[in-house]
């Protein structure tokens, strides 16, 4: 400090700066601040227990409910697990083990662009795909639409959390006498388990409130209905909906809805985040 | 190491019962069982290139009806009329690279503002707090803030940003910010996809400033710099490219980004100049249209559109991928 002298001009452009920072933090947390505020204040207020009971209302009538909407969503979610689930686990188990085969290299890249693919292309795919031979919309072609969604994260974050199993683990097993898949079954797969939970979770909390893949597969659905093979009710179909349609009851219902769905991926982000927490203490130390 | 322990005691057992049998039938058996384990994981790990192989030539065969019809003339032509079965995708084209364009220059700087705040500033109490709240919006539903937009922002844009732009500031001379202020417009657009692609653009470049070594910010600073002066000259220039990535990143996904800017940019088929007018980006006409088609030609056109989107976004995403993958090698050796 003694030894030399920072010009004044230097000074305040450095206490400019650090302001500037220090602003652009405050505008970055402003705009999460102000949707979840609106949400709680719109979504409270229209939030009743008939929301989580009864069927919508028919248009213009008052009331109702999305029932049909919040079990629409588990049971899409549920078909696109059994599907996107295995082949991600799968894929990112691959490319832990095979690090730098020329094969995981072309995977681990075309996973990334896959994860960047419009969610609006994967829903015209689906619907080419699925309801065009099936000749109707219906639940399985929205579930195969969200699964082929989830693969490429759950790929990546399978491979992340299996390589930070030490690899002196599966040489202990392998040295002992274990065979490969044993290995991989009985050891390293168990250890990185809590990490792999974690990241299909993550997947799961993503896929839950899209929308767009959805519109031209399970289109959405005013009635019960538990079919694989029927059009299906999903909450973030019904926001849509009822957001874009002209009754304020109906604006009421997409606040409410919006707050359910948000609430519902921000548990599922939570329960990642605690298995994250306990799988540490298990698996690397 | 509990987990060692923890690990070994199931292969116990099972070796227990293994090993005995002397050990070349033990080889043969895993041999058997690696080979179905190794063609199983492969098999998985090549479904991701080929549901990749298999979108792009399903929407490619669905939409070749309308490219052969229009050929190149579908990217240029500004006609979108589906009575009169013409189909030129250039406002949807035109709509999409606008949002986007609005998207980056506002979140861009807020987004480098804040990793540069994280990585430089923020006493440790805060790293965490502030870095979780801006990862969040990432979580929040595309649909969420399409409604937030609808209720909130539109209105606020029609009855203080616009009349402010316009009147307050007399940009209403511009092209850019004239004519009547309704509210859904590509301003709302861009703005509400600036706060969607703002996560993914800081969470990336805050990662790769992090990443600049100790060393580098020591030596500016011994060397008499001050604190933004070694963030200039040491900080930014080690972790450019790895920025550029991001920034590119967050184009992707608002290129794409669909039900959100359905919901308030108004969707017309017309090219304007004015921010403050409705337009549609390829992503919204695809999700505004498609379940109302009227014929085949007009399925075909909308799957051409979904076509172009898709090879933009392999592009823009596999150059920003290299980028950021470049940056951390760099970093790495």
């Amino acid at each position: 400090m003694t030894a030399f002298r920072t010009s004044p001009r230097r000074r305040a452009i450095n206490v400019f700066m650090t302001a500037l920072m220090w602003a652009a933090a405050v505008a970055a947390t402003l705009p999460l601040v102000l949707i979840l505020f609106n949400l709680l204040a719109k979504g409270v207020t229209s939030l009743d227990l008939a929301f989580f009971t009864h069927l919508p209302a028919p248009p213009g009538q008052e009331g109702g409910g999305a029932a049909n909407a919040i079990v629409g969503t588990v049971i899409l979610v549920g078909g696109a697990s059994a599907f996107g689930l295995p082949i991600g686990i799968g894929a990112g188990i691959y490319l832990a083990e095979r690090k730098g085969a020329p094969l995981a290299v072309l995977v681990r890249f075309l996973a990334d662009v896959l994860n960047g693919l419009p969610s609006i292309v994967m829903g015209i795919f689906a619907w080419e795909l699925v309801v065009v031979p099936m000749h109707h919309f219906s639940a399985l072609s929205g579930a195969f639409a969200l699964g082929a969604m989830m693969i490429p994260t759950v790929t990546r974050t399978t491979e992340e959390m299996v390589r930070v199993v030490p690899t002196t683990l599966s040489e202990a097993a392998l040295a002992l006498g274990y065979t490969r898949w044993r290995t991989a079954l009985r050891i390293v797969i168990p250890t990185a388990l809590a990490g792999i939970i974690t990241g299909a979770l993550v997947a799961l909390a993503r896929i839950a409130g899209e929308t767009a893949p959805l519109l031209f597969t399970a289109f959405g659905n005013n009635f019960w209905s538990l079919s694989l093979n029927k059009p299906i009710a999903a909450l973030p179909l019904q926001i849509f909906n009822y957001a874009t349609g002209p009754y304020d009851d109906w604006h009421a219902q997409a606040w409410a809805a919006s707050l359910v769905l948000i609430a519902l991926v921000l548990l599922i982000s939570l329960l990642a985040r605690f298995a994250t927490r306990s799988g540490f203490s298990r698996g690397v130390e | 190491m509990p987990e060692a322990n923890r690990a070994e005691t199931p292969g116990q057992t099972e070796s227990i019962d293994a090993q005995p049998p002397a050990a070349p039938s033990r080889i043969q058996g895993g041999g058997v069982g690696d080979r179905i384990y190794s063609i199983t994981i492969t098999l998985m790990a090549l479904g991701v290139p080929a549901l990749l192989l298999l979108i792009f030539g399903v929407v490619t065969v669905a939409a070749w009806p309308a490219l052969r019809t229009f050929g190149f003339g579908f990217l240029t032509s500004s006609d979108w009329d589906p009575v009169a079965g013409k189909f030129g995708a250039a406002p949807a084209l035109f709509g999409t690279l606008v949002s986007s364009l609005i998207a980056l220059i506002l979140a861009t700087p807020l987004a480098l503002g804040v990793s540069v705040f994280l990585s430089e500033f923020a006493p440790a109490w805060l790293r965490r707090p502030v870095a979780f709240v801006v990862d969040l919006l990432a979580a929040i539903p595309s649909v969420v803030y399409g409604l937030w937009g609808i209720f909130v922002l539109i209105p606020i844009l029609r009855t203080y940003v616009m009349p402010f732009l316009r009147d307050t500031l007399h940009l209403g001379a511009t092209p850019l910010f004239s004519g009547p202020a309704y509210g859904p417009s590509m301003l709302a657009a861009g703005m509400i996809l600036a706060i969607m692609i703002l996560p993914y653009i800081s969470a990336v470049s805050r990662e790769v400033m992090m990443a600049v070594p100790r060393s580098q910010r020591e030596a500016a600073l011994a060397l008499g710099a001050t604190r933004w002066e070694m963030i200039r000259g040491a900080v930014i220039p080690f972790a450019k490219s790895g920025i550029i990535g991001g920034v590119i990143l967050g184009l992707g996904r608002a290129l794409g980004e669909t039900m959100a800017v359905t919901m308030v940019i108004g969707n017309r088929a017309e090219i304007a100049a004015s921010l403050f007018a409705p337009g549609y980006t390829m992503a919204s006409l695809i999700a505004n249209e498609f379940s109302e088609a009227t014929g085949d030609l007009h399925l075909s056109a909308l799957m051409a559109v979904g076509f172009v989107l898709f090879v933009v976004t392999l592009i823009v995403n596999a150059g920003a991928r290299w980028l950021v993958w470049r940056t951390s090698r760099e970093a790495g050796a």
